[in-house]
């Protein structure tokens, strides 16, 4: 098992966000998180990113735990995301954001930035561009790019669909089996159900702060996401 | 009163002062911090300098390199473990521990040196100059003039060509999100203080050679290195100078017509600038 | 002290006051009346000393509501002490004024300076607003030490005729058994008291009203408080333009004990802005309690070392530092926390009413 959390606990200040959520990711999964809007999703990302600091033991990656470190020491170790909202850094072009993806020094297995621009063609006639300038879709291709440039173990994705049109969003998924081919563990926290049903290996849905349902695709029925996305009848 | 002669004087004047703000600039730029003590720490640049003169004999210059890494520890340590601790939301901490720290800073300078006006001796510098094209310019002025050319274009080159200077500039951007690269954004922001304070040791160099200091010329020296980071615009350093440019022309203008006026040129130069622009002539940053 | 609100049958109402706050309301009504007959009992000095408290503590005050209510960091507020001051000695010696009502002219001097630089100001956020205060204040003292008529750079006093005429202090002298000099002192730290208290009253009932939750709104967020329709900019110019004032008011009582000014002295950004905030600070900043803690340790750290110069200084400047980092909100912070004392009580409570058609209570 490559990344686990055991009861994993979050507040901002007095609220609380998340209510002890287990989830696993084995080597080279691809796992899926949805949920409606506040339901704690990007919470556990960035308890997992290490955003939000949390106690050590509640996340372990590699059979350490490291639930109280910071982003800079976790990305070091493996563990990228690409942030919701994408969050570009302004002041850099895109190929300036790119490289800064790889700033943790983490030797270069498979991504450089020629095989980000082999991944997303695109990217390389903008590379010297502003890259606010970009469109929504370039913009997070440089957001994926960037948090692959650390040669992540674990990439965590973080609603990567949002504000894009279908058409984008198809375009952009097609490439994730070219990622997990280089053998990359994904967590995929998505509203687009139909999207990550079909990338995602198992799926987890949270509402409100806590696991609702857990199982593969092909074994759960869309009544079962329904009542654990929505909640039965209030 | 011969104009051009005005204007020449005021641009190098400008130097002077962008090499004051130059340093404030990478600070105020990166981490939004108003250092109010900036001013008392050009001002200890130059004390220290001349006690390395007086106590070691030496050239002012070697001073200056014996200086420079002191400061840079000094600026390390400064926002390692003081100023690091203030930053946040609030605008209020950092400004009330820098003014603290001024306060402190002037009145250590006191005790350790006394109020006695002092200058770091420059030799032949003081007094050699320089025919440019039919103004006679004095050597000492230009070269701060060149000086501060050359820290920005060096410090430009060290934002836009190194890995650090990226760090910079996604920091100044959003300290979260850098720190999902691996950045650390309190050790950047300690790295930032202490390469300005290298820039405000060779700024303490020239204005220790130009004219008398004692402890209490800091709370100036901030004021137009302020001035001319704010007309000049967040994150650009290129705009520091132009501001500093600019004090430095309505200053000297403003003494041509009455020496009185001097400073008070500068001021009102700012404040004209800042009315038609609030945001600086060349804002880069992202506030 | 409350209001009603209603809730489905559920009645609430609004409190602020506090057992500990009682008591603290009869103190202050007792330590007024005190104040009053003090030149009864102490000699000259101690009402010197007491005139420097009172003084310092409506220039706090007034700072304090200014930045730590109204989120207004102004490092310029030395600009209304000196212009009052000076436009004092103007009406004194330009329109042949007594200082007292001259007092007044300081105010209103220092009220109409706010006005331009008010719209300068306001354009500028947070770190460049405290930075285009101080310019500010260096631009007016530059200009007030060009106006030759009071004296230039060099500064002057009040004429003779002028301070030896002020109005009540002829009976002052005859009531308390005082030479002239003396009862001046006493008049000064009359007005004073009268200031102190008035300013502290004023600014506790401003925070009490429904205007001062629209000011710590717009300190906290001010996106936030417009939304909930705040009009944030008349909040901000309502803060700085009275704080002027008062600062004003202030600033031309100081100098008319003081008989003598000069710009450097009028403007010092140490004793005007620097003490100031200190005391603030030190004392306890967004409270009203804070100053006044942090006036009285401020004398006392006055009184006792003064006289080490820039040692003194030193220390404050490291005690300010340390404050900052480990005590954000203070001594009276950190004395409030343990007691849950709140003299000047601020907080709202909402209480429900047990009793169906229930009293206050």
């Amino acid at each position: 098992m490559l990344l686990e959390t055991r009861d994993l606990t979050a507040f901002y200040g007095d609220f609380q966000a998340l209510f002890g959520v287990n989830i696993t990711l084995d080597e080279g999964e691809t796992i899926a998180i949805i949920g409606a809007n506040g339901a704690g999703k990007t919470t556990l990302l960035r308890s997992i990113s290490g955003v939000l600091e949390n106690s050590a033991d509640m996340v372990k990656f590699e059979g350490k735990s490291v639930g109280d470190m910071p982003a800079d020491a976790l990305v070091t170790r493996g563990i990228a995301m690409v942030p919701e909202g994408r969050k570009l850094f302004p002041s850099l072009s895109v190929e300036e954001n790119l490289m800064i993806g790889a700033y943790c020094g983490r030797a270069a297995k498979h991504w450089n930035l020629d095989a980000v621009y082999e991944l997303f063609p695109i990217l390389r006639e903008k590379s010297r561009v502003p890259s606010t300038s970009l469109s929504g879709g370039q913009q997070q291709m440089v957001a994926i790019g960037r948090a692959l440039m650390s040669n992540p173990r674990v990439l965590l994705c973080d609603e990567i669909s949002l504000g894009l049109a279908p058409v984008v969003i198809k375009d952009i998924y097609a490439n994730m089996p070219k990622i997990k081919a280089t053998g990359a563990s994904i967590v995929i926290v998505e509203q687009d159900v139909g999207q990550a049903l079909k990338v995602a290996d198992r799926v987890y849905c949270m509402m409100e702060g806590r696991i609702s349902l857990t199982g593969r695709p092909s074994e759960i029925t869309r009544e079962q996401v329904h009542a654990a996305y929505f909640g039965a009848a209030a | 009163m011969n104009l051009i002669d005005t204007v020449v004087q005021g641009i190098l004047l400008g130097g002077l002062y962008a090499l004051f703000a130059a340093g404030l600039s990478l600070t105020f730029g990166i981490m939004r911090l108003v250092n109010l003590a900036h001013g008392d720490l050009i001002v200890m640049g130059a004390y220290l300098i001349l006690l390395f003169v007086t106590v070691l004999g030496v050239h002012p210059l070697a001073a200056f390199l014996i200086a420079a890494p002191l400061m840079f520890g000094l600026g390390f340590g400064l926002q390692h473990f003081i100023l690091n601790r203030t930053l946040g939301k609030d605008i209020l901490p950092p400004l009330l521990v820098t003014f603290g720290l001024s306060i402190a800073l002037q009145n250590l300078l006191l005790q350790g040196f006394s109020a006695d006006s002092r200058k770091i001796p420059g030799g032949a510098l003081e007094t050699a100059s320089v025919n440019l094209g039919g103004v006679t310019v004095g050597l000492l002025p230009l070269m701060t003039f060149l000086s501060a050319i050359l820290v920005i274009v060096a410090l430009n080159q060290l934002f836009y060509r190194t890995s650090l200077g990226r760090a910079f500039r996604a920091t100044s951007d959003d300290p979260v999100t850098a720190g999902l690269m691996g950045i650390k954004p309190k050790t950047i922001f300690a790295q930032a203080t202490a390469i300005s304070m290298l820039v405000v040791t060779l700024a303490a160099l020239y204005l220790g050679m130009r004219a008398n200091f004692d402890p209490s010329i800091g709370p100036a020296r901030l004021i137009y290195a302020f001035e001319a980071v704010i007309i000049g615009g967040l994150g650009s350093l290129w705009g520091t100078l132009a501001g500093g440019i600019i004090i430095g022309i309505a200053q000297t203008v403003g003494a041509s017509i009455n020496p009185e006026w001097q400073i008070l040129s500068g001021h009102i130069a700012f404040l004209i600038v800042l009315i038609l622009r609030p945001r600086g002539l060349f804002p880069r940053a992202y506030d | 002290m409350s209001a009603r609100l209603q809730n489905s049958g559920n009645k609430y109402r609004v409190e602020t006051r506090t057992r500990v706050s009682g008591i603290a309301l009869v103190t202050s009504l007792a330590l007024l009346v005190i104040g009053f007959v003090l030149p009864a009992f102490v000699g000259r000095s101690v009402i010197q000393d007491m005139f420097f408290i009172l003084t310092m503590l409506t220039l706090a005050q007034l700072w304090n509501m200014l930045a730590g209510f109204g989120g207004l960091v102004s490092v310029g507020q030395q600009a209304f002490v000196g212009l009052g001051a000076y436009a004092m000695f103007a009406g004194v010696i330009l329109l042949g004024l007594d200082p007292v009502p001259a007092i007044l002219v300081g105010g209103i001097a220092a009220l109409l300076l706010a006005i331009p630089t008010g719209f300068f100001a306001f354009r500028l956020q947070g770190a460049y607003f405290a930075i285009g205060t101080w310019v500010i204040a260096e631009v007016v003292r530059l200009l007030v030490a060009q106006w030759k008529t009071l004296g230039g750079g060099t500064g002057t006093s009040l004429p003779r005729d002028a301070t030896g005429n002020i109005m009540f202090v002829g009976q002052i002298g005859d009531l308390f058994s005082v030479r002239d000099a003396a009862a001046r002192d006493i008049l000064a730290y009359w007005l004073a008291l009268i200031l102190a208290a008035s300013t502290i009253a004023g600014i506790y009932w401003l925070l009490r009203t429904k205007r001062g939750l629209a000011l710590s709104a717009v300190r906290d967020n001010m996106e936030a408080a417009k939304s909930v329709g705040v009009d944030a900019q008349a909040m901000r110019w309502f803060v700085y333009l009275t704080a002027a004032f008062g600062t004003g008011l202030t600033g031309a009582l100081i100098y008319v004990q003081k008989a003598r000014i000069s710009p450097d002295a009028a403007f010092s950004v140490q004793d005007w802005t620097a003490y100031v905030i200190f005391i603030v600070v030190i004392g306890g900043i967004g409270t009203i309690e804070g100053p006044i803690v942090g006036i009285i340790l401020f004398y006392i750290l006055q009184s006792l070392f003064a006289d080490y110069g820039s040692w003194y200084l030193m220390a404050l400047g490291i005690l300010g530092i340390l404050t900052m980092l480990f005590a954000p909100n203070g001594i009276w912070g950190l004395i409030s926390k343990r007691t849950g004392w709140q003299l000047f009580p601020l907080q709202r409570r909402l209480i429900l009413d047990t009793n169906t058609g229930g009293k206050n209570g």
